[in-house]
């Protein structure tokens, strides 16, 4: 049981839902009610990571990392490392693959409250930050949750994209998905399977918490 | 404090208005759907901008397109009722009021709900209430604001008949309480009738006519937009403690007539609402006849139409009442200005709704 890949993967999916929950909140709530030439356009962009194949993306974000990209400049000049084949840049490319997960649970979260249920929060004097923290958050919530449950899980099972950009470096970029495959690629086909039940266990336990969340609170979470 | 509008829009659907409403007035706007009564709501509480319009209360500025103003919703001091009341599901009754004050105050909330007839139903959430109740919530909540104004989208329509009454009812007395410009969408007009000081006929968004709401219920350029089958007079009338036969006893100016369904202490004066056509004028007073409610009046106009009916306005003592007969009537029978005919009404031909507590609002 490699625990330095799993706690890494732990880490990477904790930082990247931290990163998503602000960004799905805003970018979700802005693409439920803003009404905007190119909203398709944008909707579509936010779905892209779903359908491309991860060693596309995680092709175009090595090539973006790289110390020749501007990017990968900034980074280098700023902390003096590159980016790729870093944890900073494996969060990164976690955050983008992971934009569709987000945003979209929590867009159709905001979609679901009535229009007339804001204007009321208008017509009872609520800003509309006031009322996004008083009235369309606690509305919205199942559609939040449900979007950094499956961000966390889709991120700790994430393969392709972390073996692009991060490559196999133990404790900088080596995640559990990686290191089952490293094991297997050893034959060591206990060690693989070990990790392979943890993973699944994980996966499971979160989903199953979501599951019950939603028993409680009445409505229908993922 | 007055309000005053003026909206001149031509997308999405064409409107032209102007109106003011006085504190301590109730206005009602009425029209056929889709005639803009409720964007004319909208444009006072800033939830949609005309191409051109002011909207002020008192001194205040909320709307000035002249000069770009435009204030944003939630800083105008308004108390909206939604058709669809929209409280906050994930909020108990109190803390519905408690969001829409600037400083929420439990007590102040449990006054709210008191003066609502909710007590004991502060902490219920709206699922958990029926549809009159929900009403309450959302007229408590309006308040809860302290507003300026006070709009009324469709407030009873989502209610069943018996219960409206009784919310209409509550509106009449509370409004005594409140020193603020309200209106009232509706397309009732009944409800429209018992409850306004003046009322705007809107007609594809323009203004048919405003008026006190005796003249346009009479009026018969309102009335071809508002349907003439409404045309109808509120007769004030007070309730005596006779009943017989589950028809209670009032008294008129000129004499007693016999009604179903009128609750009320006895003494106390209600306003029912006599619709045009279904009254019956004679020259003599009628015997033999099995209409319960025969009372003298003096014929003060007679308003001719298009249409094959004319519309008589009489006096039953200082009192107004509608007839619409017909043009070969008004011929045989040869009606004029200043004769004293006899009104019969069919105690059946009042709706039990059609009877309202009160005197009258701006009298």
């Amino acid at each position: 049981m490699d625990w330095q890949a799993l706690t890494l993967s732990l880490g990477l999916a904790f930082w990247t839902v931290l990163i998503l929950l602000p960004l799905s909140v805003l970018a979700g709530r802005w693409l439920a009610y803003g009404r905007f030439r190119g909203k398709a356009l944008v909707e579509a962009l936010v779905m892209l990571p779903l359908v491309l194949p991860p060693t596309v993306l995680g092709y175009y974000l090595l090539v973006g990392f790289g110390r020749n990209a501007r990017l990968g400049e900034l980074w280098q000049g700023l902390f003096g490392h590159p980016l790729a084949f870093s944890f900073e840049g494996l969060v990164l490319a976690s955050v983008l693959f992971n934009l569709p997960f987000a945003i979209q649970p929590a867009q159709r979260g905001f979609e679901a409250i009535p229009v007339s249920l804001r204007e009321a929060a208008a017509c009872s004097g609520l800003s509309p930050w006031y009322a996004l923290w008083k009235v369309d958050l606690p509305l919205a919530w199942p559609g939040i949750v449900t979007a950094m449950v499956l961000t966390f899980a889709h991120t700790l099972g994430e393969f392709g994209i972390v073996l692009m950009v991060g490559g196999s470096i133990p404790g900088q970029t080596k995640t559990i998905a990686i290191a089952i495959y490293d094991r297997v690629q050893a034959f060591d086909t206990d060690g693989a399977g070990v990790m392979a039940a943890t993973l699944v266990a994980i996966s499971f336990l979160t989903i199953a918490a979501t599951y019950w969340l939603s028993s409680r609170a009445g409505r229908r979470l993922l | 404090m007055t309000l005053e509008v003026s909206i001149q829009a031509r997308a999405p659907i064409p409107l032209a208005v102007d109106f003011s409403v006085g504190k301590d007035e109730l206005l009602a706007l009425v029209g056929p759907s889709g005639a803009g009564k409720t964007t004319v709501l909208r444009v006072i509480a800033g939830l949609h901008l005309p191409d051109e319009g002011r909207v002020s209360v008192g001194r205040a500025a909320w709307l000035d397109r002249a000069t770009g103003l435009a204030l944003p919703t939630h800083r105008r001091r308004i108390g909206m009722v939604f058709q669809s009341y929209a409280l906050f599901p994930h909020l108990t009754a109190a803390e519905n009021l408690m969001l829409a004050m600037d400083r929420p105050d439990p007590a102040k909330a449990r006054q709210l709900l008191d003066l609502v007839h909710l007590q004991g139903f502060a902490d219920r959430k709206p699922s958990q209430l029926s549809g009159g109740q929900q009403q309450r919530v959302a007229v408590a909540r309006a308040l809860a604001r302290e507003p300026a104004v006070l709009l009324l989208d469709e407030p009873f329509s989502a209610v069943d008949r018996a219960q409206r009454e009784g919310l209409q009812a509550e509106l009449l007395t509370l409004r005594d309480r409140l020193a603020m410009p309200v209106v009232l969408v509706t397309h009732d007009l009944n409800e429209a009738q018992l409850l306004s000081d003046r009322m705007l006929v809107l007609d594809h968004g323009h203004m048919v006519r405003i008026g006190t709401t005796a003249e346009v219920m009479a009026d018969p350029v309102a009335l071809r937009s508002l349907g003439v089958r409404e045309a109808a007079a509120l007769l004030p009338a007070r309730i005596t403690g006779e009943v017989q036969d589950g028809l209670t006893r009032l008294e008129t100016a000129t004499g007693p007539i016999y009604l179903a369904g009128v609750t009320g202490p006895a003494g106390s004066m209600v306003r029912v609402r006599i619709m045009a056509h279904e009254v019956i004028l004679s020259r003599a007073r009628p015997t033999g006849l099995s209409a319960q409610n025969i009372l003298p009046a003096v014929i003060t106009s007679l308003q001719e139409g298009d249409g094959p009916a004319v519309m008589v306005h009489l006096a039953i003592g200082p009192d107004a009442v509608l007839a619409r007969i017909t043009r070969r009537s008004v011929a045989e029978l040869g009606l004029a200005p200043g004769q004293t005919v006899h009104v019969i009404l069919k105690s059946m031909a009042v709706a039990r709704d059609h009877i309202a507590a009160g005197t009258g609002l701006s009298a």
